[in-house]
């Protein structure tokens, strides 16, 4: 695409879809918008006119506002912490010469195609559950009492869930870019006096660093609006209600399409939050 | 100090045996290279040296210490590989610094000799840079940086020039040597071109499918070639190999003359030919005689001046004192 008219052709050859991804993403954001500014109650009376700011300010008000905004940070948080270090140690073991590699790498991959919802409802019910799951046979088995996952500790249930479900995604990129390690770098490092924990810190770690930081920036994207997983599992009970829930009990549960899309807005205000924060740390990783 | 010894030593991997029993002496401060045609073995010689790979059976020893077992870090040696395998993420002042931190050197001796080693090899500027922003010859010195700041007792070099270009290669050729020279260790190096092997070694050993063909100082093997493969594996231009009638006249079943061993006359001489491709160097004239009856193609080099062109009629005597002389095995008859 070196000269101007082939750049042109290119740039009118590109504008449908464009133009295309461009109206898929706007018209549903001025509707948000729109609506997060109206009082439009469905079954109780419908748009009921202008309601200025009242929307914003009655949900930042509300006292599950900003538990909820705690709930999806943790959630968020807890995720990439597990998936990124669980990753790095399965990628690592991953790239070792085994015996059935190809079908332990299919294995591992292989949660990453589940759906949430079923994957969700399998962990609830397969092994979470108090008195039939698997997880309160084992505790049974070595003499303690089972807990109530979903009540008890519902926060790290869901973390749990939702980082088997993103685990393989972490572990497939960070193995792909662990295999691009140059292995004259070890072997010279290991010439050089380190040991393999020092190999691991001062070669691989520092190798993996974009990689990490692409599985950082793309797993916070979806985690941010995860949704089904606690929908099926706790239904927002427990502390595990999250923005995205809230929003749904308010547009849903309570019918109040104007204050859900006003939170619609703070999540993407968050959001925002979130992608500048998370690019001023690990961004300049992506340069270069 | 660093005399290495392999004795008996082998190695396979899985079935196949890439070196098979071999026996060599590496003594103190000499500068050896290993040479050969690319996959025989040369690479993994160096990396059973180093401790990188196991050997399958014999024993190395480094300084009459049996040296079989001990891990790369503890050999006291230092390598130099092809691809440089700088630490991409840490400034060269990190990277020369990388094994001197992993022995824990206090950070004043750390940085001085990292100054030394970088005033020595013109790297003092760069320092702060990393890798990426240096230029081959740049990598590759920050390379050696790195080796000598440990001053190991040995270094290894795995065709540390092949990434360069002609006239960078010739420049760091001459920076090793002198290195060489300064340091008085023992160097191993490794190279399939065998100009660099002539022009840097104390000796030389040439490898064949991980046989040793021969070891000795360049001028030996290339006077006293002891076989076929070494006679056309060493000298540039290749030694023309000629076998049937004309070697037995020499009592031999092949001989062996080189191409600046033949004088070229447009008169008289004992062999005659058509000139086909001439290549002039200035210095030299490298010329390429067909329908000898000796064989496909005849190599003479001639001096500069020599005015033959494609086509003409050219004779040919070789000197008959530096004729080389195999038999049917392909041994060198003395
Ligand atoms: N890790 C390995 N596994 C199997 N075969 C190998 C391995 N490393 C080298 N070889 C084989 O050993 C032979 C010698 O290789 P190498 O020492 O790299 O040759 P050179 O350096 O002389 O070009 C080659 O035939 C190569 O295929
Ligand atoms: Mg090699």
């Amino acid at each position: 695409m070196a000269t101007k008219a082939s750049r042109s052709a290119a740039r009118l050859m590109m504008a449908p879809a464009v133009i295309l991804l461009l109206g898929w993403m706007l018209v549903p954001l001025t509707m948000t918008l729109w609506f997060s500014f109206r009082k439009y109650l469905p079954l109780r009376g419908g748009d009921l006119g202008w309601a200025g700011f009242d929307n914003y300010t009655r949900f930042v008000t509300s006292s599950a506002f900003w538990p909820s905004v705690m709930a999806t940070l943790t959630v968020v948080g807890g995720v990439l912490i597990i998936t990124v270090c669980l990753g790095v140690l399965l990628a690592i073991l991953l790239d070792q010469p085994m015996w059935g590699q190809g079908v332990v790498r299919i294995l591992v991959i292989a949660p990453f195609f589940v759906m949430p919802t079923v994957s969700a409802l399998v962990w609830k019910n397969m092994f979470m559950d108090p008195t039939n799951g698997l997880f309160a046979h084992l505790f049974k088995f070595f003499g303690a009492e089972p807990i109530a996952w979903l009540s008890q500790a519902s926060m790290p249930s869901i973390i749990m869930i939702v980082s088997w479900q993103w685990l393989p995604f972490a572990t497939l990129i960070l193995l792909t870019a662990i295999q691009s390690l140059d292995s004259e770098q070890l072997e010279a490092s290991e010439i050089d006096g380190a040991p393999p924990l020092k190999r691991f810190w001062f070669i691989i770690l520092p190798h993996l660093g974009r990689a990490i930081t692409v599985v950082i920036l793309i797993q916070t994207i979806f985690l941010l609006s995860i949704f089904a997983e606690i929908f099926v599992t706790t239904g927002g009970a427990f502390g595990t209600k999250t923005l995205t829930y809230l929003i749904f009990q308010r547009v849903l549960e309570s019918q109040n399409i104007g204050l859900g899309s006003a939170g619609g807005v703070y999540a993407i205000i968050l959001a925002n939050i979130v992608a500048i924060f998370l690019m001023r740390i690990v961004g300049k990783n992506l340069d270069n | 100090m660093g005399r290495i010894t392999l004795d008996k030593v082998t190695k396979s991997f899985g079935e196949t045996q890439v070196i098979p029993p071999l026996d060599l002496t590496i003594e103190d401060g000499e500068f050896t290279v290993f040479v050969g045609p690319s996959g025989c073995g040369k690479s993994t010689l160096l990396r059973l040296i180093a401790g990188l790979e196991d050997i399958t059976s014999g024993q190395i020893r480094i300084d009459g210490n049996d040296a079989t077992n001990v891990p790369p870090a503890k050999r006291g040696l230092a390598m130099v590989f092809q691809s440089y395998a700088l630490y991409p993420h840490m400034s060269v002042r990190k990277n020369i610094a990388f094994p001197l931190r992993m022995a824990k050197l206090d950070k004043a001796a750390q940085d001085a000799k990292i100054e030394a080693a970088a005033a020595a090899l013109n790297l003092t500027d760069y320092l702060d840079r990393k890798p990426g922003q240096l230029s081959g010859g740049q990598r590759q010195r920050v390379a050696i940086g790195r080796a000598i700041v440990r001053e190991p007792s040995a270094f290894l070099f795995d065709e540390p020039l092949s990434n360069l270009d002609a006239a960078l290669r010739v420049g760091m050729r001459m920076e090793i040597s002198e290195l060489h020279k300064k340091l008085a260790t023992t160097m191993v190096y490794v190279t399939h071109d065998q100009v660099e092997a002539m022009t840097m070694a104390d000796k030389i050993v040439v490898l064949r499918a991980g046989h040793i063909e021969q070891v000795g100082s360049p001028l030996e093997l290339y006077k006293a070639p002891r076989n076929l493969f070494v006679a056309g594996f060493i000298g540039s231009p290749k030694m023309n190999l000629i076998d049937g009638p004309e070697a037995a006249k020499h009592d031999a079943h092949t001989i062996g003359v080189r191409p600046e061993h033949i004088a070229v006359s447009a008169s008289e001489g004992i062999w005659s030919g058509k000139v086909g491709v001439t290549e002039h160097l200035g210095s030299d004239t490298f010329l390429h005689v067909h329908g000898t009856g000796l064989g496909e193609m005849i190599t003479v080099r001639a001096g500069g001046e020599v005015d033959f062109k494609y086509g003409d009629t050219i004779y040919l005597t070789p000197r008959a004192d530096v004729i080389h002389r195999f038999g049917t095995d392909g041994l060198r008859i003395a």
